[in-house]
């Protein structure tokens, strides 16, 4: 088993429930050591793959292998080297800090005063030390996502399941969790991460797998997937609102497709393959006077390419800090049209 | 950080002996919660203290003409009273832990499947124990007196201890079926109430009416409130233990077989 180069490996993953197909055949690979983004709205079936590597769940069909093990026939041994944080494993609210991590490394065999010391180096790594002796009920929602990822690397997994690790976190807990999993990354472990924030597939994954009602549909790099159809987005904006129609229409004769005017930003935008229109639309923008305060040529966001591949937006409403994230300045600004 | 340990030896399956410690550790963990948790400590403390008071004194004068006089007979009744209402704690917990997803975090472990259950169930025997124990003590203080030896009250002790983990099986059932803490309790106190009160843990049966002394009768809280009070305060203890046994072995062995089954699907 050495010698596997895939962390992880699922061949037409099946799994219903009663009449739902959450997963309607999926195939994923993980190279070992890389993270591999599973990218999707709420209900795509991303925990569904997940649980299925975790040995929580059996698929209906196909198969699914950890660093060559097979999840059911060898389901002891795909724990020996998985670690599992997100939605739905989660710590003891009753016991402290401390308590938690004893617990899971005496359960993992090992010995008490072994145990608390990797205990004490965990929760020193994750910034919870002043917070160990407290019960875990009282700790914030950042606190308790650091220690449930504490928790999961008790047995140093060598293949790491994060499902939405940041759902639900502030900024800047969330990028605390993005920091320490990059670290975690560099030390070797093979990260698989569920996300509905395309910004945080982008940050972490070197590969992405966008999945939705059960299928994956995409697959690639960040990078592959902004550049997929050579998709570009030019945006204009006039100097002066009175232009703005004109600058649309303008626009939609000399590409084809009608663009996006959003009225408030005074901005015009449109998709384009490759730069070659560029020269002759600010040719024709100055045949007719209009001034520009801005022209920008730019790949298109993860957003706009799940929009175009799934034909819908990732949830919004799922995203509850988004919004707080942009207002923050932590976020690489986007144009939602 | 030290790096992910490279070429870990793997094993092919849980050892029982690594089975055994795992369920010791899933206990200490659960005995650790009743310390940590005050609510939980206090209810298990104060409970038995707080039946035993009421039912002293508000009952002892109208049944049996002195409070005195009716502990030596509530006692043994308070004592299975006491212990059958905390095999609740079972259920609740097992419930609670599927629902926060404390168990994922088990299952996702290279455990044995059944450890979070035998961890939870030998767990509460300690609840169990200290439960007799408060209700012991605090009934000594009260003025209560042991009529028999030393080893027939350990007898009467073991006796609740193993009449208790056969019930507690069957609040098992309840917490893997049922989604919530609130309704494992609601369920629970709605059959433990009739089984509980439906015996003569605090009066005689021979003043009720004829179909609910049918009830009494049959009652396994009625054979076991019998042998304890043989055990504690004199009296031919031989059938009215072996009936508990009985009782103990049947409700384990219809309970537990089921909790496991029904446990088992939950975390297929």
């Amino acid at each position: 088993m050495e010698d596997v180069t895939n962390a992880i490996e699922t061949h037409g993953l099946v799994k219903r429930f009663g009449k739902t197909t959450a997963l309607a055949g999926v195939d994923l690979t993980a190279r070992t050591g890389s993270v591999l983004g599973l990218l999707g709205p709420n209900g795509a079936g991303k925990t569904t793959a997940v649980r299925i590597l975790a040995t929580l769940l059996r698929p209906d069909a196909g198969s699914a292998a950890v660093c060559g093990h097979d999840v059911v026939r060898d389901a002891h041994r795909v724990r020996q080297l998985t670690g599992l944080t997100g939605q739905y494993a989660s710590v003891d609210e009753g016991l402290s800090g401390t308590n938690n991590l004893i617990m899971i490394g005496r359960l993992l065999g090992v010995g008490r005063r072994a145990a608390r010391a990797r205990a004490a180096e965990l929760l020193g790594r994750f910034e919870l030390t002043d917070a160990a002796g407290r019960p875990a009920k009282t700790y914030s929602g950042g606190m308790r996502r650091r220690l449930d990822l504490a928790a999961s690397l008790v047995g140093r997994p060598r293949v790491l399941y994060l499902d939405e690790p940041t759902t639900g976190l502030d900024p800047h807990s969330r990028n605390e969790v993005w920091a320490m999993i990059r670290g975690l990354v560099a030390d070797g472990t093979t990260v698989l991460l569920t996300t509905q924030y395309l910004e945080e597939a982008d940050q972490l994954a070197h590969d992405i797998a966008v999945i939705d009602r059960g299928s994956v549909i995409a697959t690639g790099t960040p990078d592959e997937l902004k550049a997929s159809a050579g998709r570009q987005v030019l945006e204009v904006t006039p100097a002066s609102r009175a232009d703005l129609a004109a600058t649309a229409e303008l626009l939609e004769r000399l590409i084809g497709t009608a663009p996006a005017v959003a009225v408030e930003s005074g901005e015009v935008s449109v998709q384009v393959e490759g730069g070659k229109a560029l020269r002759e639309i600010l040719r024709a923008l100055d045949d007719q006077s209009i001034e520009l305060a801005e022209f920008a040529l730019r790949r298109a966001s993860l957003d706009e390419v799940f929009l175009a591949l799934t034909g819908h937006r990732p949830e919004a409403e799922a995203q509850p800090s988004a919004g707080r994230a942009r207002a923050a300045g932590n976020v690489p600004e986007r144009s939602p049209r | 950080m030290t790096s992910p340990v490279s070429a870990p030896v793997l094993s092919r399956r849980p050892s029982p002996v690594a089975a055994v410690a795992n369920s010791f550790t899933l206990a200490w963990r659960s005995v650790l919660k009743i310390k940590t948790n005050p609510e939980d400590l206090f209810g298990l403390l104060l409970q038995p203290i707080m039946y035993l008071i009421l039912f002293t004194y508000v009952f002892g004068g109208a049944i049996s003409g002195g409070t005195h006089r009716y502990l030596q007979f509530s006692l043994p009744g308070i004592l299975v009273l006491s212990v059958v209402f905390a095999t609740m704690g079972t259920g609740m917990m097992l419930s609670q832990d599927i629902a926060t997803g404390v168990f994922d975090r088990f299952r996702a472990l290279p455990i044995v499947r059944w450890a979070p259950l035998a961890g939870a169930i030998l767990g509460d025997l300690v609840r169990y124990v200290i439960s007799i124990g408060i209700t012991l003590g605090f009934g000594v203080v009260l003025g209560f007196r042991f009529q028999t030896s030393a080893a027939a009250v350990t007898a009467g002790c073991l006796l609740l201890v193993a009449f208790s983990f056969a019930m507690c099986w069957m609040s098992a059932l309840l917490g893997v079926i049922v989604k919530s803490a609130q309704g494992v309790q609601l369920y629970g106190f709605l059959f433990m109430f009739p089984l509980v009160f439906g015996s003569n843990i605090l009066t005689a049966s021979n003043t009720m009416p004829g179909w609910l002394q049918a009830f009494v009768k049959v009652n396994p809280v009625t054979y076991l409130t019998d042998a304890e009070r043989a055990l504690l305060t004199g009296g031919p203890a031989a059938t009215a233990v072996e009936r508990s046994l009985l009782w103990a072995a049947g409700i384990f062995v219809v309970f537990a077989p089921l909790a496991v089954a029904a446990y088992r699907r939950r975390t297929a």
